[in-house]
């Protein structure tokens, strides 16, 4: 086992989805501006998405099931990255602030 | 020992495949800067510009899984159309300064990088004790598979996905617009 053959090897590719996810989710938690934590987010399904394909190659029977599989999460973080960036926009607007410790007028 | 194709001994570093595995290991190591980048980095454009850095060498690894078509909808999709949409919304709404001191939170700190820590090591060691057997595959994953696939089996979903976005794309417009006055 060679470190030049490591892209043949399915747990390299879930090592690296995991640090990904890792990475993501410490963004979530510790960002305080709403963009912020959409980047973070974008990094979970890029985590998601990795693992995803490595399956596909590595052990599905059909490959291309993977594939769509994937194009669809795309398109799903397309949308929603669309949506979310409108709604920061318009709390923009309002609130003169993307912090999310502005936000507090639903805090009982 | 998880499913690994082709494993043969070593190569050296200058035949194709070693150059191939030491082209690998470089897109790992950007995808991984990219991404440390975009958690940590002080200012948000720094940040977008991380995850441009990471995308890309995550649409490499695609490349490496043997999927050269979902590499390039990486590139389009996610380097080319939402990082510029976060971009953009960023030069629109992102006052630069307006650093408040103070703790965000109880989870921003070391308590947070400590909630990474593990969900990522419980993630690593889950991979390294499980085992996945590899099935005989049954087709390619070339191209053409993929569209008879998308316009026969996944129709539906295809459909689906072009409803979705279009309602993204109405709802978004709506949202913005309201209270554009102010």
């Amino acid at each position: 086992m060679s470190l030049l053959t490591l892209y043949n090897n399915l747990n390299t590719f879930l090592y690296l989805a995991a640090m990904l996810f890792g990475m993501g989710i410490y963004g979530l938690v510790t960002r305080r501006t709403l963009i912020g934590m959409l980047i973070a987010s974008e990094l979970i399904l890029a985590a998601a998405s990795i693992n995803f394909m490595a399956f596909n190659r590595f052990t599905a029977p059909d490959p291309t099931v993977g594939q769509i599989f994937t194009l669809f999460i795309m398109a799903i973080a397309a949308a929603e990255a669309a949506i979310g960036l409108s709604i920061i926009i318009a709390v923009y607007r309002n609130y003169k602030s993307i912090d999310t410790e502005d936000l507090v007028e639903l805090k009982g | 020992m998880n499913p690994s194709m082709a494993i043969t001994e070593a190569p050296g570093l200058f035949t194709a495949d070693g150059l191939t595995g030491l082209i690998f290991l470089v897109m790992m190591a950007v995808t991984l800067i990219g991404g440390i980048i975009s958690c940590c980095a002080e200012r948000l454009v720094r940040a977008v510009a991380g995850l441009i850095v990471c995308f890309i060498g995550v649409a490499a690894l695609y490349y490496f899984l043997n999927s050269p078509f979902v590499a390039m909808m990486q590139m389009l999709i996610y380097v080319g159309a939402v990082c510029i949409t976060i971009a953009f919304a960023i030069m629109l709404a992102a006052p630069e300064e307006s650093k408040k001191n103070g703790p965000a939170g109880p989870l921003s700190g070391p308590l947070g990088f400590i909630t990474a820590g593990l969900v990522t090591i419980g993630l690593i060691v889950m991979a390294m004790r499980a085992k996945f057997t590899s099935l005989p595959k049954v087709s390619d994953g070339t191209m053409k598979e993929m569209g008879i696939q998308l316009l026969t089996s996944y129709s539906m979903v295809f459909e689906l996905i072009s409803i979705v976005l279009l309602i993204a794309i109405i709802g978004a417009l709506v949202i913005a617009r309201a209270g554009r006055s102010k």
